[in-house]
């Protein structure tokens, strides 16, 4: 049997969905007329069923992590300015954190220069502080970027910045001595002061109670 | 979803990879699953999926934003599972033995499937066959056949991704569909 060779045209046309209304009755009414033709157009509808059947797979766990792991670095940039973004807080306190370690050295730095805590009798000479033999120096002393030669007497507390002490034999201090030469050490020496003026700041506040 | 699909795209361009992200979620699957029928193999499927989306992120500047994202990742997906058919060699057999040991052979080293109810059984070697019939047809009508088929996809869309006028599609719709008769008729 020979059929035209437009009715498996037809075929494919009708499932295209793209058939025109007067072939759509031509192919049908040869199908009706048909068996071989009829049964080639239910293989082909059958062969679509099994291919659309197929079942919908997703792909495997971690697709996505696996192609973002693979991508090539971002500008750095945007990647800070998200994290910024995201962390609010800690932004915040790193830029504080920032802020002060620059303060804290940029303070280290200005203290270069050498300067001694005020008394009388100190005897201040290139550089070097003296506390002369016989003489009593009341309070605490402070020398920054010096050197201290004690030889008498200092009634307080004797600290040294980045500098050398000498007590002499004779000399002799009646509160503590701190030598202080590293920043570290340095910004702890100002942590302990800064606590310290506080704890006073609380004594005295106290005291005032007292005193009402 | 192709409006945020654009706004993603936007920012990826200005170098963003987390909207990419977003965008890598949407498509996978379908990616996964074109490259899954083209390749027939799980692995080699993920492996060109991945680099597909890889691709796509590399080349974003290229890509005509009046166009579908989808149409433009299908593309590259295609391209890619041709050239690996093309190329394929097969580089190991799945029978051959390990290396340094006894008997122990490339089956004994892949994962068996979960088991499934037994039900399933039947419809899965069904599905077996049907996979293993599609990767039979030669590549120009299996693109094509996935994408209509499996994708869902319109002519005019297969015809923007394989880069074919419509005629040409519609031709390898057609012969892809004859020879899956001939091949599933007895199925």
């Amino acid at each position: 049997m020979s059929c035209p060779d437009r009715i498996v045209d037809y075929m494919h046309d009708y499932l295209d969905e793209e058939i025109t209304e007067s072939n759509k009755q031509e192919l049908k009414q040869h199908l009706q007329a048909c068996p071989d033709c009829e049964q080639h157009f239910r293989e082909l509808e059958k062969a679509i069923a099994f291919v659309q059947s197929t079942s919908h797979i997703k792909a495997p766990d971690g697709f996505t992590a696996g192609v973002m792991a693979k991508l090539p670095q971002e500008k750095k940039r945007l990647k800070m300015g998200r994290w910024f973004k995201r962390h609010p807080l800690l932004s915040a306190a790193s830029l504080f954190l920032m802020l002060m370690t620059g303060s804290i050295f940029s303070t280290w730095n200005e203290d270069q220069e050498f300067s001694v805590s005020k008394q009388p009798n100190l005897v201040v000479e290139n550089g070097t502080v003296t506390v002369p033999e016989g003489e009593v120096v009341k309070g605490d002393v402070v020398v920054r970027n010096g050197k201290l030669n004690i030889e008498g007497q200092v009634q307080g507390d004797v600290t040294v910045i980045n500098g050398e002490k000498y007590l002499a034999s004779a000399g002799q201090v009646t509160g503590e001595i701190e030598e202080v030469n590293e920043v570290f050490e340095w910004i702890w020496y100002h942590i302990k002061e800064a606590a310290s003026n506080a704890a006073s700041l609380f004594e005295g506040e106290e005291k005032d109670q007292s005193l009402q | 979803m192709e409006t945020i699909v654009k706004r993603r795209i936007k920012q990826m361009i200005k170098g963003d990879q987390n909207a990419y992200e977003e965008i890598v979620e949407l498509y996978r699957d379908k990616v996964f699953q074109l490259c899954y029928r083209m390749l027939g193999d799980r692995y080699e499927a993920e492996d060109i999926a991945q680099e597909a989306f890889i691709r796509a992120y590399i080349n974003i500047k290229s890509f005509n934003q009046n166009l579908k994202f989808s149409s433009w990742i299908y593309r590259i997906a295609t391209n890619l599972c041709i050239d690996r058919i093309r190329k394929k060699k097969p580089d190991y057999y799945l029978d051959a033995e390990v290396p340094g040991t006894e008997g122990l052979n490339m089956y004994s080293q892949v994962s068996a499937d979960t088991a499934r109810p037994e039900v399933e059984l039947e419809s899965l070697e069904l599905r077996d066959e049907v996979q293993k019939q599609i990767a039979m047809l030669p590549e120009k009508y299996r693109s094509a056949i996935v994408l209509k088929y499996i994708e869902e996809l319109s002519l005019n869309e297969i015809s923007e991704i394989l880069d074919l006028p419509l005629g040409t599609v519609k031709t390898r719709i057609h012969r892809g569909r004859e020879a899956l008769r001939q091949q599933l008729k007895n199925v």
